[in-house]
């Protein structure tokens, strides 16, 4: 029991951490390709068309599983940053940091996409529809934690400083959720919701999911990179990182 | 004295009252120092040297808990720092004023005291002022005061909160002749008391005794 | 709590002695409620019905303004750093210092709301909704406020980078706020929307002076 928690550990380290995540980042490259081939070929040829949205109902093969990750992300990054703070384990500070800017990316796409969509279905670019609102303030909220980390010169207390602000925002997500759900059931009625979708078919539901482990994949490379590029980064200056680079 | 009450508590130990061993401090990349250990006991003081940069007030932070260390550690009363009752028997006088300029010396010293949960009449904390100088002048704003005053209002601080180790970081700046005197004597009694001091400066310091630790 | 009281105390005295940081942010609030209908029209049904969003924005907007002055006067001059190693625990200071700001800053909000409803012609029960959402809603204006101020504490271009932190976070305590009033306004009764805010504030009450200690201790080191 021990051996492992010392093993574990071991990668909390960046030093050992750097060429584990560099072995890790072709595997879930290759994942993401995959994935996401099957994914377009079933979105784009085998999903029949809608009979009420026609051809321009495909786009939610990206806008859905992009919401899913923008939220998905935001707990991911709470949890390492939580974990950072409890046991003042380095890599966490910057895994954190690394996942921050594919999160505001994800949440842009969601809301791009969602506009492309709401425009021949809604008539409107925009509409302060529930989810729409709730995907704006995420976006928001990724914008801060970057923003913050940015502002902040020193990297350790930028770390904490971004922890302690992503650990408030995953206690806010659900309040914030459910009182613009309540403010736009109170305002609205009933206007075309995302989620009162016509039942989908089973090819639907298999593109969907290809298309989310595509973006789970491509998200998980991305931020190892991304985590990589950092550690090198911070830590520039020791003996390892000379070798390492050379 | 304040401080030989405070003493009282921890009577009949075998341990020393202030222990670091192995502190490790780094500012960015750059390595402050490492490995740095001193003890303190009732009576002692130690002198903090060194150059500009060197890490002075950086070791004076860490020790009294603003900042974490990178390594090592400072035990006080054989607890590690920082615990509630480290935070009782200390009082931390850094570069800062720390003193509010729209106050009056008299309102700064008994708002400090009443944030610190400590009794604080208003006859002790005039008898501090006028100890320190400041006679006749505990009722006009911070504001107008000399810099050289407002450190004095802020040393007052040393006779209104009992405490038990003074750390005390370039406290003998701005001041003049007889206020460097004056708090010579102040740290001396407290010593004399059973007190402990930590103390930066670049100066010899009108204290007798005391380690040396150069950074 | 002797310290708490002793905090609050400290902190009234010394917005006392510098009062026209106070009436800063009142006269912003006045002012901006009153810029809304020259921006729109006079058309009285319209301005109604948009009254109690006008009055919570331009509330939120006021709290913002006073924030980064919460900490940032006792950081410069060091006393927060006195706070931090005092006998007693920082999060009873902070405590305190939050309910001072909330007396200085969100207290006057609240009382002038009714006399600012008039110019939109609300009337009487609306206004007393419309206060009461506002003594619920700006204590957690406050609240929230506070961690973002510890966050962004000397840090640079931290008055605007406040904003975009709290801001997002401010938006339930909006749209429980204003939409007590509309709901009442509605016939619907404003009691849901009500408790809601009070409870989010005592969730907010509970860990807002605690993660902003925790932010404040980040800032200091």
């Amino acid at each position: 029991m021990r051996q492992s928690i010392i093993q574990w550990f071991r990668f909390a380290s960046p030093q050992s951490f750097y060429p584990l995540a560099g072995r890790m980042i072709p595997w879930f490259w290759a994942a993401a390709i995959i994935f996401g081939i099957g994914g377009l070929w079933i979105s784009f040829f085998v999903a029949p068309t809608d009979a009420q949205q026609g051809e321009g109902y495909r786009i939610i093969f990206v806008h859905v599983p992009a919401s899913w990750m923008s939220m998905f992300i935001y707990l991911v990054m709470a949890f390492w940053a939580g974990l950072g703070l409890a046991l003042n384990t380095r890599v966490s500070g910057m895994m954190a940091q690394a996942l921050a800017p594919t999160g505001a990316l994800m949440a842009a796409l969601s809301l791009w996409t969602g506009a492309l969509w709401g425009k021949p279905m809604w008539g409107a670019w925009w509409v302060w529809d529930a989810r729409l609102t709730s995907e704006l303030i995420l976006f928001f909220l990724y914008l801060g934690f970057m923003a913050l980390q940015a502002a902040i010169d020193d990297p350790r207390r930028a770390d904490k400083a971004g922890a302690i602000l992503a650990l408030v925002g995953v206690v806010n997500i659900p309040i914030i959720y459910f009182s613009v759900k309540w403010w736009n059931t109170l305002h609205q009625g009933s206007t075309i919701n995302l989620n009162k979708a016509p039942s989908m078919a089973q090819t639907m539901l298999w593109g969907m999911l290809l298309m989310a482990l595509a973006f789970w994949m491509y998200s998980i490379a991305v931020a190892l990179m991304r985590v990589r590029a950092i550690i090198l980064e911070r830590e520039r200056h020791t003996e390892w990182v000379k070798h390492a680079v050379e | 004295m304040t401080a030989r009450k405070l003493l009282r508590a921890g009577f009949g130990h075998n341990w020393t009252m202030l222990n670091v061993s192995g502190l490790a401090c780094s500012r960015g990349e750059r390595r402050l120092f490492t490995d740095v250990g001193f003890s303190l006991d009732p009576g002692e003081w130690l002198h903090v040297q060194g150059e500009n940069g060197a890490g002075k007030t950086s070791l004076m932070r860490l020790l009294v808990g603003l900042s974490p260390a990178d390594a090592g550690e400072i035990r006080w009363r054989d607890e590690p720092t920082p615990s509630a009752e480290f935070r009782r028997d200390l009082i931390y006088l850094g570069h800062h004023a720390a003193v509010k300029e729209d106050l009056t010396p008299l309102e700064n010293l008994l708002l400090a005291a009443a944030l610190d949960g400590v009794g604080l009449d208003e006859g002790t904390a005039l008898a501090a002022l006028v100890r320190l100088g400041l006679r006749g002048r505990e009722d006009l704003p911070v504001r107008v005061l000399s810099a050289g005053q407002k450190r004095r209002v802020l040393l007052a601080r040393l006779l209104t909160r009992p405490a038990l180790i003074w750390v005390l970081d370039e406290a003998f700046n701005a001041l003049d002749v007889a206020a460097v005197r004056q708090l010579g004597d102040l740290i001396a009694e407290h010593l004399a008391a059973g007190g402990m001091a930590v103390l930066t400066s670049h100066q010899p310091l009108p204290v007798p005794g005391g380690k040396t630790l150069v950074l | 709590m002797n310290a708490f009281l002793a905090t609050v105390r400290r902190d009234l005295l010394l917005a006392l002695r510098r009062k026209s940081e106070v009436l800063t942010a009142v006269f912003f609030f006045v002012i901006v409620t009153s810029l809304f209908p020259l921006g729109i029209g006079p058309e009285p049904v319209l301005l109604k019905k948009i009254a109690p969003g006008i009055l919570w924005v331009a509330a939120l907007l006021a709290t913002l303004l006073g924030l980064p002055r919460l900490f940032s006067a006792d950081h410069v001059d060091g006393t927060l750093e006195q706070m931090a190693l005092s006998p007693s625990p920082l999060g009873l200071l902070v405590a305190g210092k939050i309910l001072a700001h909330w007396l200085l800053c969100g207290l006057p909000l609240v009382l002038l709301a009714p006399v600012l409803g008039l110019q939109f012609d609300l009337d009487a029960s609306t206004l007393g909704i419309l206060t009461l959402a506002l003594l619920l809603g700006t204590p957690l204006l406050s609240l929230i406020g506070a961690i973002g101020a510890a966050l962004t504490l000397g840090v640079r271009g931290g008055g605007v980078l406040l904003a975009l932190l709290v801001l997002p976070l401010y938006i339930p305590a909006l749209i429980f706020g204003a939409g007590a009033v509309e709901a009442h306004s509605a016939g619907l009764g404003a009691g849901g929307h009500l408790s809601l805010l009070a409870a989010m504030l005592a969730l907010a009450g509970f860990f807002a002076p605690w993660a902003t200690t925790a932010a404040l201790r980040v800032a200091l080191e």
